[in-house]
């Protein structure tokens, strides 16, 4: 397959997934910091919350409009660039997405109608299920998708039918109870809590330094501020078991993400080049001091795992892959016509079919990911990650003592903030999908496999017509969020008078 | 379900859409953007690979690809 066919295919899948996911985290996570706030409304019967509430469901529908169906495009990309792919997957996917889409489709007609037409239509106990639903309704949706995710990186609950050259299903509950899915499920809901919680934050804190907005603006730092810790840290608890999976599963991910060369135990944590904590990345990657990570070099000449188990050599393992591939096109031959070769043959393609995927490596190398591209992806993530956890702190800290409006240094930091938790969620991604490299099924479909036979130019070309269609509609809804936040909410005291500016319109 | 309540749901839904303000600039951009995916990208840019094939033409097709990239004397270690 050409070079440069896979290295366009991928920048387009790379593109309208990362731009897919500037959208997604904050549809998680405001959904969030608005049905705590209708919350606040419904049982403290405070008008001031339900208005607090519908500027936040504002957003969240600017957000949704322009993020809505860009996931469609991936399902299309699916088909067109990566047919071979699609074909491999299509039993396991079509359950997962197929429950997604009917899913999304339903929550979302049904609760998002009712949370926007309906405030004075319906009760506002069922007002109030509509917001949580549609919120929970996203979250569930996402679930399907990562269960699609986590299978590419952990294959389970499926068996390889040599016949139909596909994997089918054997265990629908294993395939969605994959804790590699379920890991990364609670890992992406929870950043997005806190992508949720750090937009609410600075938004707010534009608003005191502006001195506008004040009530509304500390009140909605109170909600945000907490979806953003309790996101925060349950996003590092997460990314612990994370780490753990990767270790087990996807060594040389982890590997890369380390830059580590040649492994050990008592491996050491690299915080930069440089700075090393002794026993930490052993101890984040086994939960034992002691346990042994594979290096690159440890992975490519075989090891001995902490379970005992010997990991054979890149090379034995391509050579498997090379006699597992020529057992299947035997069988495929004589499948048939001469039964007894064809079970011959299908027991040899069974022996080795766990290393089915390196039989399409050409040399040992090419199963090393792009090391400098994770390893810092990784510290942006982890080093974002923190300091934003430390703005949070801060800002709950000088909030509970009622000094932060007039802290306009934090204020700064707090909306400086925005930016930095979209950088750690999409570096976030590059490692989980970069640092999968070769593979787009772990050790069993390379990408080169993965692709259909199409021109380098017509790739070319949607590629670019791509960037400029999502150009465009990022500039459309960045101005329309713009321009709401700065015309405002529409807050009034109990007493009724106007306090605070907006344009009064509400939906 | 009745009558009643089928329509009291149309209803619901379009005074919602009617008394929308800034949600119609929304919703402009939705249809563009639906527009834009289905009959411009989805119709001319996108087309399924394998469309028109059969599960087993589908099958025979990946099926020499993931076959086809062997060289000759590994398939003969095989035999």
């Amino acid at each position: 397959m050409e070079e440069a066919l896979i290295d366009w295919s991928r920048i387009q899948f790379a593109v309208t997934a990362a731009y897919h996911w500037l959208f997604v985290p904050l549809t998680l996570g405001l959904a969030m910091v608005m049905a705590i706030m209708e919350t606040m409304y419904v049982v403290k019967k405070d008008e001031f919350w339900k208005k607090t509430a519908k500027f936040w469901m504002k957003l969240f529908a600017i957000n949704f409009a322009v993020g809505i169906a860009t996931g469609l495009i991936l399902e299309f990309e699916f088909g067109t660039n990566w047919s071979n792919y699609s074909w491999i997957v299509g039993d396991i996917f079509g359950a997962p997405l197929a429950i997604e889409g009917i899913f999304a489709f339903f929550m979302e007609a049904t609760f998002f109608a009712v949370m926007f037409f309906g405030w004075d239509k319906v009760g506002k106990k069922f007002h109030l299920a509509s917001t949580w639903l549609t919120g929970i309704g996203a979250t569930v949706s996402a679930y399907w998708i990562l269960v699609a995710n986590g299978w590419m990186q952990h294959p389970v609950g499926t068996a390889f039918n040599p016949d139909m050259v596909r994997n089918e299903m054997i265990s629908f509950w294993e395939v969605v109870s994959n804790p590699v899915a379920v890991t990364k499920f609670f890992h992406s809901i929870f950043s997005g809590w806190m992508t949720g919680g750090v937009f609410v934050v600075g938004v707010s804190c534009w608003y005191l330094l502006k001195k506008r907005e004040t009530r509304f603006a500390l009140s909605s730092i109170a909600v945000a501020c907490l979806v953003g810790l309790v996101g925060g840290v349950a996003t590092i608890l997460t990314g612990d078991s994370s780490g753990v999976h990767v270790a087990k599963y996807q060594p040389m991910k982890l590997a890369a993400a380390e830059g580590l060369e040649d492994g050990g135990r008592k491996a050491a944590f690299s915080i930069v080049p440089g700075i090393e904590m002794p026993g930490i990345l052993s101890f984040l990657a086994t939960h034992d001091f002691n346990g042994f990570v594979p290096g690159v070099n440890d992975i490519l000449l075989g090891y001995t795992s902490n379970d005992g188990e010997r990991v054979p050599s890149v090379e034995e393992k391509m050579y498997r892959g090379k006699y597992a591939v020529a057992a299947l096109e035997k069988y495929r031959e004589y499948k048939d016509t001469d039964s007894e070769k064809a079970s011959h043959m299908l027991d040899a393609f069974k022996k080795n079919e766990e290393f089915l995927g390196y039989g399409y490596i050409e040399k040992a190398e090419d199963v090393i990911p792009d090391i400098p591209v994770i390893f810092w992806s990784f510290r942006l993530m982890v080093g974002f990650g923190t300091l934003i956890l430390l703005i949070l702190v801060l800002v709950q800290f000088f909030h509970c003592r009622q000094k932060l409006q007039n802290m306009k240094w934090l204020q700064i930091l707090a909306l400086s903030a925005i930016p930095m938790v979209y950088i750690c969620g999409q570096t976030g991604w590059v490692v989980a999908e970069v640092g999968r490299q070769p593979w787009t099924i772990q050790d069993m479909l390379p990408v080169n496999m993965a692709l259909s036979s199409l021109s380098v130019g017509a790739v070319k070309a949607t590629f670019f017509i791509f960037l400029a269609v999502f150009a465009l509609f990022l500039v459309i809804e960045l101005r329309i969020m713009l321009k709401a936040i700065v015309l405002g909410p529409v807050i009034e005291e109990n007493s009724g008078n106007k306090v605070e500016s907006g344009n009064g319109e509400e939906r | 379900m009745s009558k009643g309540f089928v329509r009291k749901i149309w209803l619901f839904y379009v005074d919602g859409f009617r008394s929308m303000t800034w949600g119609r600039e929304l919703w402009l951009l939705i249809l563009l953007k639906v527009f834009i995916l289905f009959a411009i990208l989805r119709l001319f840019f996108f087309r399924p690979a394998m469309a028109g094939q059969t599960k087993e033409e589908k099958s025979a097709t990946v099926g020499n690809v993931l076959t086809g990239k062997i060289p000759a004397n590994e398939v003969r270690k095989v035999e």
